[in-house]
């Protein structure tokens, strides 16, 4: 491979990608320094999915131009596969094959060769804990476990750019958690990571930058912290011990501070932008002199959902 | 983890290969598809010989030996649905999406299909020849008769293969892939020549099947277990595969390489 000298990762301008009346990609553009993990956050259908499938040459676009690795997409798309790696939405593994079977087909394509392929099988397979499945079909495999051989299936060859669509999208909490740390490990390797996903609790733990993307355009960018200050200093996080007062309490916040209320997904916990700590004294005060009974409450920055609210004006995909 | 380099770009040769080795690992972790491939010939083979045969040619065996020919040609075709069924199978679960983001020969996986093709053509078609032995057929031409009919049936397998990989590509289903397939198989295979001869057909139903494509193959089938056949014959019998891997390989390579 030819040495990158540039600090690009991903470098993309103007990316577009229409499919009949639909713009899925309407001009976005991406700078992603290397070994980052970089998110981009959205609802189902933001077009999160075909960005990432226009960077890993899986479709080509309509206009616009990028490079990855140093590589240009339309003038040197073979190369570009050569430095990538990609972990879609729905586990790209034979079903019927072994998991063991399955990294040894992909090492072969690679170009190891006999011995060396098995042996890089089986020092994945013990990477990613799987040596004791490693001689079961992949259809007997359990969703964490799957995810983690298409994700080990992505590192036969270690990536200058790893993509992962939607990784831990259907997986219980714990094998959240061991996705997580796997792609941690991998960012400390040097291995940048870019990564959809529509949980914003995934994109501020992983990623150092995050990108949101709604209809196609990117909205913001920064890091979580940038995100959040962007949409105001303080929120006012209040919980009613009675729900049904939820919307009389609203209507108090909005008159005290001035400022649209929302409400968690769960409806049981009320959220609102405070200029200042008196401002949000004052509301919890008002409240209680209104007779509403506040369980809990606590003065502090927006999470990723309310950054999200505030710049598309409506609320994400729910983070279960 | 400690970075894994780019071992050296392997041909498109040991691509191709690596997928072949992939149709194998196919048929010893899902030994049932073998039994998909042979059973409904076999059921024909028996019902056919025992139920008709003696009404149709006098006696089971001379029926045996007219069918077992044409039967073979009957398991391939039908046979080729089920590799567009795969590719299916295959587009649907996003394994091409891995294999199209590597840096391989594009045609590869289709060159392993292919391997995987002709492997099952081969057993299916030794399966049914074994019972055919075993019921008595006898074919007149012997050992190199019989290569030379399954040289030919193979051909015939691997040209008709490349209708279904068109299939496979336009349609997500497989199920549908495979409905499709037999619907516009079904009359092609019973309006010919392989389980009886057109003599006594209607006039307009002779024609169809004069010129039906699988008549051909089953004659050229024959004519060579049976030492009879002739150049043109044979020629007759591989215009349609030949016809269909060179107009239809080109669109199932377009269909890959377009985007979905």
């Amino acid at each position: 491979m030819q040495d990158d000298t540039g600090t690009a990762a991903i470098r993309a301008r103007g990316l577009k990608k229409s499919f009949g009346d639909l713009e899925a990609v309407a001009g976005i553009d991406l700078d992603v320094p290397k070994g980052e993990i970089f998110a981009i956050l959205g609802p189902n259908g933001a077009g999160k999915t075909t960005f990432m499938r226009l960077l890993a040459t899986l479709a080509s676009p309509d206009a616009g131009e990028a490079q990855v690795m140093g590589h240009d997409l339309a003038s040197a798309p073979d190369a570009v596969r050569g430095a990538i790696a990609m972990t879609g939405q729905f586990a790209s593994l034979d079903e019927d094959l072994t998991g063991r079977e399955n990294l040894i087909l992909l090492a072969r394509l690679w170009g190891f060769r006999g011995r060396a392929a098995r042996a890089r099988a089986d020092d994945l397979l013990s990477e990613f804990d799987l040596s004791d499945a490693a001689h079961r079909q992949v259809k007997d495999y359990s969703g964490g476990m799957r995810r983690r051989l298409d994700i080990a299936a992505s590192l036969i060859v270690t990536p200058g750019v790893l993509f992962l669509d939607e990784p831990t999208t259907g997986l219980d909490p714990t094998a959240r958690q061991k996705v997580w740390r796997l792609i941690r490990g991998l960012a400390g390797s040097g291995v940048t990571v870019l990564l959809t996903t529509q949980y914003l609790e995934e994109a501020d733990q992983l990623a150092r930058r995050i990108a949101v993307v709604d209809k196609g355009r990117k909205i913001a960018e920064g890091t979580s912290r940038e995100l959040k200050s962007a949409v105001g200093s303080g929120f006012l996080h209040v919980a009613l011990a009675d729900p049904a007062g939820l919307d009389a309490a609203t209507e108090v916040l909005e008159t005290q501070l001035g400022h649209k209320v929302q409400r968690n997904a769960e409806d049981t916990r009320l959220s609102v932008m405070a200029e200042t700590p008196e401002a949000a004294t004052a509301a919890i005060t008002a409240l209680l002199a209104a007779g509403h009974e506040v369980a809990d409450f606590a003065l502090g920055s927006p999470s990723l959902e309310e950054v999200f609210f505030a710049l598309t004006g409506t609320p994400p995909e729910d983070d279960a | 983890m400690t970075p894994v380099p780019r071992p050296p770009r392997p041909s498109a040769f040991s691509n191709a290969l690596t997928f072949g080795w992939r149709a194998v690992l196919k048929f010893r972790h899902v030994p049932e598809q073998l039994f998909d491939l042979v059973m409904t010939p076999i059921m024909f083979t028996l019902l056919f010989t025992f139920v008709f045969g003696g009404a149709l040619a006098g006696s089971t065996g001379d029926y045996l030996q007219f069918l077992l020919p044409g039967i073979l040609v009957q398991t391939v075709i039908f046979n080729s649905v089920y590799s567009g069924m795969g590719l299916s199978t295959d587009l649907g679960k996003g394994l091409f999406d891995r294999f199209r983001s590597l840096p391989i020969w594009p045609l590869a996986p289709f060159a392993g299909l292919m391997v995987g093709d002709i492997l099952r053509h081969l057993i299916a078609g030794l399966i049914i020849l074994g019972i055919g032995l075993v019921l008595g057929c006898r074919p007149p031409a012997g050992l190199p008769g019989v290569i030379g009919a399954f040289v030919l049936l193979l051909a015939i397998g691997f040209g008709t293969g490349w209708a279904f990989l068109v299939l496979g590509l336009l349609i997500r289903t497989p199920m549908t892939v495979m409905t499709l397939g037999f619907t516009v198989l079904f009359p092609l295979v019973f309006a010919s020549n392989i389980m009886v001869q057109p003599d006594t057909m209607p006039g307009w139903l002779r024609a169809f099947v004069d010129r039906n494509p699988v008549s051909h193959m089953t004659t050229a089938m024959r004519d060579l277990m049976a030492g009879t056949a002739s150049a043109g014959t044979i020629l007759l019998a591989l215009a349609l595969p030949v016809a269909m891997t060179l107009v239809l390989a080109p669109v199932v390579l377009w269909l890959y390489r377009r985007e979905r």
